[in-house]
């Protein structure tokens, strides 16, 4: 069945085109077939979108589904609804599965299961090194022919210089780039929260700042000589200073931060709220100012959730037992337009293209876009509604959020992948 | 001790969430239950009827058998586990051992634990009392109160006193408590000690940082020596046994720097002739088996504070 949807009086904002006014969207056969305004159209399903936002459907490019390995955490099936609801059209899933997405098969296993189950697009991100060892190659080639469209060893830094400048240049034969999880473990330890004044009155063991920013100067330095690199999760300031210099001197580098990142600081972490438990740390209000620095100067190219499902009996426990890690997907728009657009001022312009167009090129995704011919992949947002974050309504199956209680402005209403509506608020 | 005043709180979790006048009211009582230990029969009723359980997630002598004496002479019932916590991975949550204990008719539960927080963990999860014996580097409060009493009993007061901590301030939950009591009661504090050994931001809390002993010993009215554990060399945090020593263990020769009439103080047990000299630790200066005694007495005044005078009693 040919489905036709028109989205009519939405506020059209496509990071793409840098377009951002009233118009109506014509969705035909699974693409964008007009963006204009007043569009006429029979047998459509139509929706009312005035006074809301019309986006490209939202790519997260740093994503755990926990499939294979953990379905108790969450399932393809359930992190893809989780994604829907969050407005996310697209997400990319990290490699740290059990068993590991290192080989074809894995990345093969992974985009079948989401063809079946899934109702978002879903992207395998292949380990860099067999068994995240950090040692020896995965089989990139392979893994990129059944689909996976990125190399991360996240979860675990590459500790060898060696491995990590190798990883760089051979992904480079397929133009893709390495995502690193940049820490030296020598320094954060087997730390629990930030370093600082904070941890010590708390009694928590640190990580220091430099743990991250350390070794996001080796891994820029490597990058620089050797390869394309893409940097998760940054946190700090200085890690955001380091990629600032890095982008002038026209290194091969991109980054993302965490919605997280900019909205919480380690006083999350007081009262001992293992929700608020991460790897890298929630950090001060100075790293905080400088990731939104960051965001807006586009030192920071990506917001990815870095959705990390948890059981709650593996976070209702001693904080320093507690695991890593807290769910983003359905948190990542109200915490956008409240702490970007809103508090901050950010253009929505620039805030979206952080989660549609930018990862798009950096993974050579053929999304992120409203132009005609475009998939249809849509998200329609109310930038005013008033939201408090509910352990209940989450769809992910884990719960573990540090905004549970939070008041947060900005809803997604829709989202529709591939013309098909895949979630209605 | 019919009509008292008690600890607003449930718990004991730390001298970080007392006030200055919550740890008055812990000295005073200390002081009158303290009269307890002249009487020939060694007992009051105060806790009759009231069940008090020791959860020991690690190994502990002193601190674990002075609640006991403490519970036992206010006539409370007393129960223990002191079990690894290694074991616990593959076993039953802190959360579950603790609903366990506590519909036993458990009306406070002491707990020492590895981990800091843990017992903000199972205190928000029961409705039983929970007294932190000891949490990670996190805190000890029963050790800090009953270190500033013993204070307090030498020189009147701490207020305008100077206390010098010396040893691993970074691993330390006694450092911790009596830095947070300490400066609720005006007390100039001090921490010295291996610069590997200064936790981060510590000047945050309230203390002065010095690495050199032998410039700041003579300032102090009181010296907090802190044990030192021998892991921690294994982890590069100090090169040898000696060389601590040299630079920062308390000795007879260093002595002749503090003040004369200065107060050594240790939570035990004693590394003899690492962090503190035999011939200090027995000398005249030290009240260290004055703190174990008054260790009794605090934690009769914080059992009885948490747990008298309630359910109409």
């Amino acid at each position: 069945m040919v489905e036709i949807i028109l989205i009519k009086n939405g506020q059209v904002i496509d990071p793409a085109s840098g377009k951002n006014g009233v118009a109506d969207v014509l969705i035909e056969d699974g693409k964008i077939a007009k963006v204009a305004k007043n569009i006429k159209a029979q047998n459509t399903t139509v929706i009312d979108a005035k006074a809301c936002w019309v986006l490209p459907g939202l790519i997260d490019m740093h994503t755990h589904l926990r499939d294979p390995g953990w379905p108790e955490q969450e399932t393809i099936a359930t992190g893809t609804r989780a994604a829907a609801r969050g407005g996310f059209t697209s997400v990319c899933c990290m490699a740290n599965t059990d068993p590991v997405a290192d080989t074809a098969s894995v990345v093969k296993y992974i985009v079948s299961k989401a063809k079946a189950e899934g109702v978002v697009n879903v992207f395998p991100i292949g380990a860099v090194t067999k068994g995240l060892k950090g040692e020896e190659l995965a089989e990139m080639g392979r893994m990129l022919d059944e689909g996976a469209v990125a190399f991360s060893d996240d979860g675990h830094p590459i500790a060898s210089a060696g491995v990590f400048r190798k990883a760089l240049e051979y992904a480079g034969q397929f133009n893709v780039p390495i995502i690193s999880h940049s820490e030296e473990l020598g320094l954060s330890e087997s730390g629990d929260m930030n370093e600082g004044a904070l941890s010590t009155q708390l009694g928590l063991r640190g990580i220091p700042a430099l743990a991250e920013s350390e070794a996001v100067a080796r891994d820029v330095g490597l990058a620089k000589e050797f390869g394309t690199l893409h940097v998760a999760h940054v946190s700090t300031a200085q890690s955001v200073k380091t990629i600032r210099d890095a982008k002038k001197q026209k290194v091969k580098v991109t980054c993302e931060t965490a919605p997280h990142y900019f909205s919480l600081t380690e006083e999350a972490v007081k009262g001992y709220d293992t929700n608020a438990k991460v790897n890298p740390p929630l950090r001060t209000q100075a790293d905080v100012e400088e990731i939104v620095a960051g965001l807006k100067d586009d030192t920071i190219d990506v917001i990815a959730t870095d959705h990390a499902p948890h059981t709650i009996d593996e976070k209702n426990v001693e904080f320093q037992r507690a695991a890593n890690g807290m769910i983003g997907l359905e948190t990542a728009v109200p915490l956008c337009i409240t702490k970007l657009i809103k508090e901050r001022k950010m253009n929505p312009l620039k805030v979206f293209a952080k989660l549609t167009v930018n990862p798009a090129k950096i993974l050579k995704l053929n999304k992120g876009t409203l132009a005609p011919g475009a998939d249809a992949d849509v998200v329609i947002i109310d930038p005013e509604a008033k939201v408090v974050i509910k352990k209940e309504d989450f769809v992910s199956a884990s719960k573990n959020s540090p905004f549970i209680s939070q008041k947060l402005t900005g809803k997604v209403l829709t989202t529709v992948v591939g013309g098909k509506i895949v979630f209605q608020a | 001790m019919s009509k008292v005043k008690s600890l607003t709180s449930k718990d004991l979790l730390g001298l970080k969430d007392l006030s200055a006048e919550d740890l008055r009211l812990v000295f005073q009582t200390a002081e009158s239950l303290k009269e307890v230990f002249h009487r020939p029969i060694k007992r009051v009723p105060a806790l009759n009827g009231k069940t008090i359980f020791n959860l020991f997630y690690e190994p502990s002598t002193r601190t674990k058998s002075s609640f006991e004496m403490a519970a036992k002479m206010l006539s409370a019932t007393t129960g223990s586990i002191t079990t690894k916590t290694s074991s616990m991975t593959k076993g039953e949550t802190l959360i579950d051992t603790a609903k366990n204990i506590e519909v036993m008719g458990i009306d406070a539960i002491v707990i020492r634990h590895s981990m800091a927080g843990a017992p903000q963990l199972i205190a928000k999860n029961l409705k039983a009392s929970v007294i932190n014996a000891g949490d990670g580097f996190n805190e000890h409060p029963t050790q800090g109160l009953l270190d500033i009493f013993t204070m307090q009993e030498k020189k009147k007061t701490v207020k305008g006193k100077t206390i010098l901590i010396v040893g691993d301030i970074a691993h330390s939950r006694v450092a911790r408590s009596n830095i947070w009591g300490l400066k609720k009661l005006g007390a100039r504090v001090i921490v010295c000690g291996p610069p590997t050994l200064i936790p981060v931001g510590i000047e945050e809390m309230g203390a002065e940082v010095s690495c050199h002993l032998d410039k700041v010993i003579g300032e102090a009215d009181f010296i907090n020596v802190l044990r030192i554990q021998m892991e921690r060399q294994g982890k590069g945090l100090f090169p040898s046994r000696e060389e601590y020593t040299k630079l920062y263990g308390i000795d007879a020769a260093r002595m002749k720097k503090a003040k004369k009439d200065v107060v050594i103080m240790h939570p035990g047990p004693i590394n003899r002739g690492l962090e503190l000299s035999t011939e200090v630790a027995d000398g005249p200066y030290n009240v260290i088996l004055d703190q174990v005694k008054n260790g009794v007495a605090i934690r009769m005044a914080v059992l009885f504070l948490l747990l008298g005078g309630k359910n109409g009693n």
